[in-house]
């Protein structure tokens, strides 16, 4: 057991740390929420990728540095720590990214990977439907057979960022006779701005018009956009979950990062007694998530499959995020209240982690019954 | 960077796991409580032989060297079986004598030791040969005790002790409070998991409105909260005996008796009424789980201690 890191994830660390200094935006950009900042983050990633900073744990060949777990949580750390924009690409680099290597083909990733590190073609994730939330294996939207592909018709719904994506991937029923909700179901990636999709922003809870919901009326894709085995989009979206709610949406160089400025925060107003134990206990939980994510890190690469641990990741962090920020704009006192600060954009976006990548409520269920073995329930 | 255990440490724990699952800690326990210490002595001695008081020790000494992973690992065993004893208190004497046919007694087991700091109570003064106390000045030895108190914590006998002849004016004292810290997190931590895995093993058999009551939901996910804040309370111990670093140390100890803490809430609740009776033995754990919350650091000691410095993590 150490925690100590090689002379090579040492130099790696510095690389990276030296690149950001010089590279990262003086001022912060505007929200990515927005039409303005979204170009502006598009354009950040591909500066990111002009060094390969923007997907550093991809293979070389896709445009990464093929960096490993350790490193790619080392730069995670250094990317934070540096103040650097929100990532506009979070959806594809975590999510399709990762289910393109696994269930991919050879020509889709060669096809796919690429333009998404440079910030050319931005992902959006279109499971949920207004119907299929938590019981995202009820959805109806579907995918008929036709001529070299399918046709998508339906409506998919709280799509992040959908307002100024190109793309999206998402999950239609291919069978509606299989005897199951989670059979007959396949995984697509399909143009936001084909023929047949309209994109009707919703606004969030503070305004923001990124969000947005998709009607589609026989969307023409192609087989060549079908991600694996049609009929399997169940077993291969859900592969994916695990990346959502476990490490690589939500590295713990985020939170170390925030912490410390909580930290700073508080020291600039005086140490105020009343919100000590929560400035302590934000300190605590960022290093708490740190050292679990190694130690999860280390079990993987000892050839360990993580599985539903990531429930316990998606839970541990958006609470902690919501009391952190909580924190921050209780310490800010009047200024806390106003809507455009570094915190309070934080804080908006941390109410929505209970909700998205699988609410808390059924997190809690997989750990009762997958880690615990508790009996199962009605879900 | 391999943040888990290797093989070796791993070997331990198993062998440490299965001595004190075969020893009846319950009965060990109970006996402890009433003052009758022959089978908490016994016990002690074959804990001795397994090695842990070997790992606060200097070669020298008999000791293999102060080994904190190892320690951790070991305290994590003690607290799963709710062990009673100055166990905390014989490795911080370990640490701070400076004589080594004091400290070979420790670590053979012959002896157990006490240690006063900071507090107007020492832990079993009544059980302990070695009685310690640390003051400004250094380290003493108390010929005798106070009258024993009994804790929240039935195990934990509460004992005042007056400092006496000077054994050593500069005893490594934050070395050894760092120990008593560490070693009191993982005992908490080992505590915790005992709770909930005994919790989870009752939800699956008691039934009501004919289900086991584990099928529930809001049962479900107190249980679930209770094993998110104990699994991450336990790679902040082991990063805390990895680096022994004061604030590593105080995160891990205040995290890991708060997640304790509240897993014994949540396994009193969920057991019900049973829960509540001192003669079935979750009662054991529960006590113990918040006498060792304000033990070696109040969470506001520790909380102190995270926020004091320029430490950055
Ligand atoms: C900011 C944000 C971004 C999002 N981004 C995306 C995106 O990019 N792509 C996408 O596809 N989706 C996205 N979502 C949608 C998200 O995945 C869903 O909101 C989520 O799955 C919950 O579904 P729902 O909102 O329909 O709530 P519901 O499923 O209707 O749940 C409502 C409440 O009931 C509880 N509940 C439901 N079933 C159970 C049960 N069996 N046991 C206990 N409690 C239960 C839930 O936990 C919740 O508290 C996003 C959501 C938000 C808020």
């Amino acid at each position: 057991m150490d925690l100590a890191f090689t002379p090579e994830e040492v130099a790696f660390r510095e690389e990276a740390r030296a690149w950001l200094l010089a590279h990262v935006p003086a001022a912060p950009l505007p929200s990515l929420e927005t039409a303005e900042g979204f170009a502006a983050h598009r354009a950040w990633e591909a500066e990111l990728a002009t060094e390969r900073w923007s997907a550093v744990d991809w293979p070389t060949e896709y445009g990464g540095r093929d960096a490993g777990l350790v490193r790619w949580l080392l730069f995670e750390e250094e990317y934070y720590a540096a103040g650097a924009p929100g990532r506009v690409n979070q959806n594809g680099i975590s999510l399709l990214a990762p289910t393109l290597f696994d269930h991919g083909t050879q020509e889709q990733r060669t096809r796919v990977l690429p333009p998404m590190a440079r910030g050319e073609v931005v992902w959006a994730q279109a499971w949920s439907e207004p119907e299929a939330g938590s019981d995202l294996a009820s959805l109806r939207s579907k995918a008929v057979r036709t001529d070299g592909g399918w046709l998508l018709s339906g409506q998919k719904t709280w799509s992040s960022r959908a307002a100024f994506a190109d793309r999206a991937f998402g999950l239609f029923r291919s069978d509606p006779d299989a005897p199951k909700p989670h059979q007959g179901l396949t995984y697509l990636m399909f143009d936001l701005r084909a023929p047949g999709v309209t994109v009707r922003p919703i606004a969030r809870l503070d305004g923001k018009p990124a969000f947005a919901e998709l009607f589609l009326d026989e969307v023409f894709v192609p087989d060549a956009d079908v991600i694996g085995e049609p009929g399997q989009g169940w077993r291969i979206a859900m592969a994916a979950t695990g990346n959502e709610r476990g490490l690589t949406l939500r590295s713990p160089g985020r939170y170390l990062a925030a912490a410390n400025r909580l930290h700073a925060l508080w020291r600039e107003q005086g140490s105020p007694g009343g919100t000590k134990a929560r400035v302590a206990d934000a300190l605590i939980g960022a290093r708490a998530y740190q050292l679990f994510t190694w130690t999860a890190a280390s079990r993987f690469l000892d050839g360990e499959s993580l599985g539903p641990e990531s429930s316990l990741n998606k839970v541990f962090w958006s609470e902690y995020d919501i009391a952190l920020t909580e924190t921050a704009l209780d310490l800010l006192g009047a200024e806390g209240e106003s809507a455009d600060t570094d915190w309070s954009e934080r804080y908006v976006f941390a109410l929505a982690g209970p909700l998205y990548a699988g609410t808390n409520e059924i997190q809690r269920d997989i750990i009762a019954e997958r880690l615990l073995g508790l009996p199962k329930g009605r879900r | 960077m391999r943040l888990v255990l290797d093989r070796e440490q791993r070997a331990f724990a198993d062998s440490l796991e299965a001595l004190l699952t075969g020893a009846d800690t319950p009965s060990v326990v109970r006996e402890w409580s009433r003052g009758e210490h022959g089978s908490g002595r016994a016990l002690w001695v074959r804990l001795a032989a397994a090695g842990v008081f070997a790992l606060a020790a200097p070669e020298e000494y008999d000791g293999v060297g102060v080994r904190p992973v190892e320690l951790a690992v070991a305290f994590m065993a003690l607290g799963r079986h709710a062990v009673p004893g100055p166990l905390v208190e014989t490795v911080t004497a370990a640490v701070l004598l400076p004589t080594p046919d004091l400290v070979k007694r420790l670590v053979s087991g012959e002896d157990m030791a006490t240690v006063a700091y900071d507090s107007p109570y020492a832990l079993d003064g009544d059980a302990a040969d070695l009685r310690l106390v640390l003051t400004p000045d250094g380290l003493h030895r108390a010929t005798g005790h106070g009258p024993v108190r009994p804790s929240l914590d039935p195990a934990r006998r509460l004992t005042a002790l007056a400092p006496d002849e000077l054994l050593t004016a500069t005893p490594p004292i934050e070395q050894a409070l760092l120990l008593a810290r560490l070693t009191t997190a993982a005992q908490a931590l080992g505590v915790g998991l005992a709770l909930l895995d005994r919790t989870v093993c009752y939800v699956k058999q008691r039934t009501q409105f004919g289900a086991p009551i584990g099928v529930f939901q809001a049962v479900k996910h107190q249980l679930a909260d209770a094993k998110i804040a104990l699994e991450f309370a336990g790679p902040l111990v082991y990063a805390a005996a990895l680096t022994l670093d004061p604030a590593d140390v105080a995160a891990a100890k205040v995290t890991a008796c708060e997640a304790a803490y509240a897993t014994a809430r949540t396994a009193l609740q969920l057991h019900g009424a049973i829960g509540y009776t001192a003669e079935y033995d979750l009662s054991l754990w529960l006590t113990k789980a918040r006498a060792l919350r304000t033990a070696w650091g109040s969470p506001e000691q520790c909380r102190d201690t995270v926020l004091s410095g320029d430490r950055r993590w």
